[in-house]
């Protein structure tokens, strides 16, 4: 049976995101897939950095997508830090007038029904560097948990978002181990099914992989081969836009590529205090030229 | 008369902007309703705001505007029919009602009329209109497809006049605007209902319909129940609320809530072995719990979550479990570092600290480090009862917990965390003490630091921030000071007068700029900090004429001095032998400055004993008899005053202008050395009155 369909609400991890998924399908949302790169957060997929902007008077969109924060290893040790968890991301363009109202309904349908908690929306203004993005709203508590971001969105890539979005990111993970009373994240029940007729924990599934993982991010990443990989990326990037018809979309997937190398060094403990702001820096102009391309923005060129 | 409400509805207001927004409401209604001549002696207005809703209720406001003169300048009396007529057309008037008056320009015809003040309700609209979208939100935004920008999405928009609802609307932009009305809404999930505000009679009646759809919209209010309820819940385990250690946290708690139900919730046992100021910084500033303490003023177990709901018992139980668990997970995080990280010795992460940074050109926080080591061997034999070698060593080890785990995850508890470490490294108490507070004092208000030790170390800090910035050019503009320099100096200035340093300042910053490998000591540092000790002199309400005399010496580094001149001049002069002191000054320095003015040269201070007269031989033993400069400010002021009755004898009985240009120079001679002996004191000419 779907989760969506049963009468109780379901609260293994998947039935989580497949209610979120049809909670806002219901509402309109284009559901999309998890974008095939790795990114630091879900607003890193270009149906909100981009969409965000344009063309679309009106977008709505819904996913899950898996982030990679190379730092935040534990070696699998830690019960509440991953370098690998899942974010469900929500894009609505413009903002709506009911957008908390909205939300709300949307903590129900996973099974937080906010008339049997406490929920709050406390201040936290959002701001990444290297998209050059930043809007106001809240973190939203359930009774004193954080368990979502809500954002109206105010500039991506240095440009004004006309009409504003709403943005809303769920730390799925978080939100699972509250929603079933569980301390440890490896302990997360996946699928609803008694581990005696083989059901999967979140540690079944993800356990060694945070274990290699981290490994690989804090001892094994050959840096040589990441700066490399860097420059590679910036470069390409730049050369996709610098065309006479720049190509935005695979200029964009080269900043991702470029973001998601900078964290890895960063967690490998190369990049120094005072390096790090000038690679964020060179991130932050790759996103912005990616979003004026994509926008159509483009800089007057001479002809060679 | 008439009362006036506007109430605003929006998304969450970020707490700690409430109390300015109330403010701000209240008084750009008040501009409002002056500017529109309605605004009366007997007229009042209130702000106040909750998490959801914003609201001026302004009393006594007049409903007429008042009645206005208007006078408009004709032609010339003398000037033909055509051009009188003509005026009499324009004002639309009577020759009859034709004034003629003198002017300075000869006599003129007027046109005087009355103008009835007009209702000011149809006014009203566009003046609020107006307020809103001019309101100074510390940072706002845009949604939806509007150009408008209010702190969070704005909903609705409530004007009363005298309980009666008025029609307007505000344009949001891109096609979507606000019509006013006089609706409102109570909780969100207790009282789903709107909230009826047509025929409110007073602020009273205001809150009480918000009470009644559980919203508390008086923050007072809210406050008064949060604190009550919480202490009744301590007094059921023999714990009181620790208010004093909430300070404005309680307000942004308080903030969030609409309507505040008190529950109680307990630490594990496990975490009370983590430091106090850990635990508090834990649940107050990041969990926005209320701490207790335990009879004995120990850090209780229990703490208080205010809820947002009314209370039930099931509910309740939930909240609580919930607001335990995400503490449970944030102590045990804490824990994680706070024993991780001592497993080394806190000497040891001091390598660490060649890998941070303290500022570009400034070197690492390192050879900060090291600086301050230096500073606090200078410094520490100024400050009593302090051993360098021990100041030397807690200012060598007072960065080091920068670079901690838990420092790392809690950056607030700077230096305190470094304090514990301090003691569980094996460091003398003293060193550790001083790690502890040697930030303190962070601002006017805050606690000096704790002991003689921290003082010398909390010096060698600020001395070496100050000097740094100042010397790679980085000095505060305006408003902005982004690297806190202005409370350095405060605090720099506040440990030397309140502690009794006598520090040569200007040769502790030579020393400090040679650790940078700056050659001099940047020219506006001394000044800057002499500016400062003029605005910390003035905050404590010492006239701003006194500070200024006793900080006229430009060269002046000892601020200790300078505070003690400042403060006995002020006593002096509060005194009755302050007037006769300013008589003295004043008839002195006008008969010279007047000569001055004739003569075009500075009389000097220099005179001949054997021309002097009977009179003047006693104003002059007078002077001879006074003691050095070296003398404390309140001998020198005492003495200064004593000179009052010769100086009283010398003008009644003498002539200064004599007919013999010799005696004539002599006795104004005298008179400049006495000007000299005042202003080597403190600068007269700048006391006012």
């Amino acid at each position: 049976m779907l989760a969506a369909q049963s009468d109780e609400i379901r609260t293994d991890f998947q039935s989580i995101i497949l209610n979120l998924q049809y909670y806002w399908s219901l509402q309109g949302a284009v559901i999309l897939q998890p974008y095939d790169m790795e990114v630091g957060a879900g607003t890193f997929h270009p149906a909100t950095t981009l969409r965000a902007l344009g063309p679309d008077d009106v977008w709505r969109a819904a996913y899950v997508q898996p982030s990679r924060r190379p730092s935040d290893g534990r070696y699998g040790e830690n019960p509440n830090r991953l370098q690998h968890y899942y974010q469900f991301q929500v894009i609505f363009k413009p903002s709506p007038a009911d957008s908390q109202a909205l939300y709300l309904g949307s903590l129900k349908a996973i099974g937080l029904d906010p008339e049997s908690h406490d929920i709050r929306f406390v201040e936290d203004d959002w701001e990444s560097p290297t998209l050059g993005a930043w809007g106001l709203g809240w973190e939203v508590w359930c009774d004193g948990m954080e368990v979502s971001q809500f954002t109206y969105f105010q500039q991506v890539g240095g440009i004004e978002c006309d009409p504003v979005p709403l943005e809303l990111t769920y730390g799925l993970e978080r939100l699972a181990m509250y929603i079933q009373g569980v301390e440890n994240v490896y302990d997360l029940d996946w699928d609803g099914v008694p581990t005696s007729q083989g059901g999967k924990t979140y540690g079944d599934i993800f356990k060694r992989a945070e274990v290699e993982f981290s490994g690989w991010n804090f001892e094994q990443a050959d840096t040589k081969i990441l700066f490399g990989h860097f420059r590679d990326a910036e470069a390409e990037c730049s050369r996709l836009l610098s065309l006479d018809v720049p190509l935005a979309l695979p200029a964009y997937d080269q900043c991702m590529k470029a973001s998601h190398l900078f964290n890895m060094l960063d967690a490998r403990g190369v990049i120094s205090v005072t390096e790090r702001a000038a690679f964020i820096g060179r991130v932050r102009t790759l996103a912005k030229g990616c979003c004026e391309a994509w926008i159509g923005i483009t800089e007057t060129r001479t002809n060679g | 008369m008439a009362d006036l409400l506007i109430e605003l509805v929006s998304e969450e207001i970020p707490a700690r902007m409430q109390a300015g927004a109330s403010r701000d409401l209240a008084r750009l209604v008040e501009v409002a309703l002056t500017t529109l001549g309605v605004w009366t002696k007997s007229s009042n207005v209130t702000g106040m705001c909750a998490s959801r809703h914003l609201l001026a209720y302004a009393n006594d406001i007049s409903v007429f505007q008042p009645d206005r003169i208007i006078e408009k300048r004709g032609p010339r009396a003398d000037a033909p029919d055509t051009a009188v007529n003509g005026f009499l057309n324009s004002a639309g008037i009577d020759r009859s009602a034709l004034i003629e008056e003198d002017t300075p320009k000869g006599r003129f015809f007027f046109a005087r009329s009355e103008i009835k003040g007009r209702e000011v309700v149809p006014l009203l609209v566009p003046a609020i209109t107006e307020l809103l979208n001019h309101f100074p939100w510390p940072k706002s935004q845009r949604w939806g497809r509007g150009k408008f920008r209010w702190v969070r999405p704005l909903h609705r928009i409530n004007l009363l006049f005298d309980g009666k609802p008025m029609s307007g609307k505000l344009d949001l932009g891109g096609g979507a605007d606000i019509q006013f009305g006089a609706t409102s809404c109570g909780h969100y999930f207790e009282a789903p209902d709107d909230i009826d505000l047509s025929g409110i009679t007073s602020l009273d009646d205001v809150k009480m319909r918000f009470r009644n759809a559980f919203v508390m919209i008086d923050p007072e209010e809210r406050h008064i129940t949060a604190l009550s309820g919480a202490q009744a819940l301590a007094d059921s385990k023999l714990c009181k609320v620790n208010e004093a250690h909430h300070g404005s946290y309680l307000t942004d708690i308080e903030g969030l809530i609409e309507w505040p139900t008190p529950l109680m919730g307990q630490i594990e046992k496990r975490f009370m072995a983590l430091p106090p100021e850990l635990l508090q910084s834990t649940i107050v500033t990041h969990q926005k719990y209320i701490t207790l303490s335990e009879a004995d003023g120990s850090f209780s177990r229990y703490f208080i979550v205010l809820s947002n709901r009314l209370p039930d018992a099931a509910r309740d139980e939930v909240i609580i479990a919930g607001n335990q668990r995400v503490l449970r997970a944030r102590l045990a995080d804490a824990e994680f570092f706070w024993q991780l990280d001592q497993a080394r010795s806190l000497e040891s992460y001091l390598s660490s600290l060649l890998e941070v940074t303290f500022y570009k050109g400034l070197g690492t926080l390192h050879d900060k480090a090291l600086r301050m080591e230096a500073l606090a061997i200078e410094i520490a034999p100024y400050v009593a009862s302090v051993d360098p070698k021990t100041a030397a060593r807690a200012a060598r080890l007072a960065k080091a917990d920068l670079v901690t785990g838990l420092v790392g995850e809690f950056p607030e508890l700077q230096g305190i965390i470094g304090g514990y470490y301090a003691v569980a490294s094996g460091e003398e108490q003293i060193v550790s003490d001083a790690i502890t507070t040697h930030y303190c004092p962070q601002g006017p208000a805050d606690d000096l630091p704790a002991t003689a030790t921290a003082m010398v170390v909390s010096l060698a800090d600020k001395i070496d921030t100050l000097v740094g910035f100042f010397g790679i050019g980085a000095k505060p503009t305006g408003s902005k000071d982004p690297f806190a320099l202005r409370r350095a100096a405060l605090g720099v200035i506040r440990i030397i007068v309140d502690g009794q340093v006598t520090l040569p300042l200007a040769t502790v910053l030579q020393t400090a700029a040679k650790g940078y490998g700056f050659a001099v000591v940047e020219a506006d540092l001394l000044p800057f900090i002499r500016d400062r000790l003029r605005g910390y002199l003035r905050d404590q309400q010492m006239r701003h004429d006194v500070v200024a005399a006793a900080l006229a010496d430009v060269d002046g580094d000892d601020v200790c001095l300078m505070a003690a001149r400042a403060a006995a001049l002020a006593m002096f002069l509060g005194a009755s032998d302050g007037d006769g002191l300013m008589a003295c000054w004043r008839r002195v320095s006008s008969i010279l400055s007047a000569e001055e003015k004739k003569a075009k040269t500075v009389i000097a201070a220099s005179f001949d004993p054997a021309l002097f007269n009977e009179t003047e031989q006693v104003l002059f033993a007078r002077l001879s008899a006074m003691a050095d400069n070296q003398a404390s400010i309140d001998i020198q002021l005492g003495e200064l005053g004593a000179l009052r009755s010769p100086i009283d004898v010398f003008f009644e009985k003498i002539v200064v202008n004599d007919d013999d240009p010799e005696i004539r120079l002599n006795r104004l001679g005298l008179l400049a050395t006495v000007r000299e002996k005042m202003l080597a004191v403190a600068d007269f000419s700048k006391i006012e009155g």
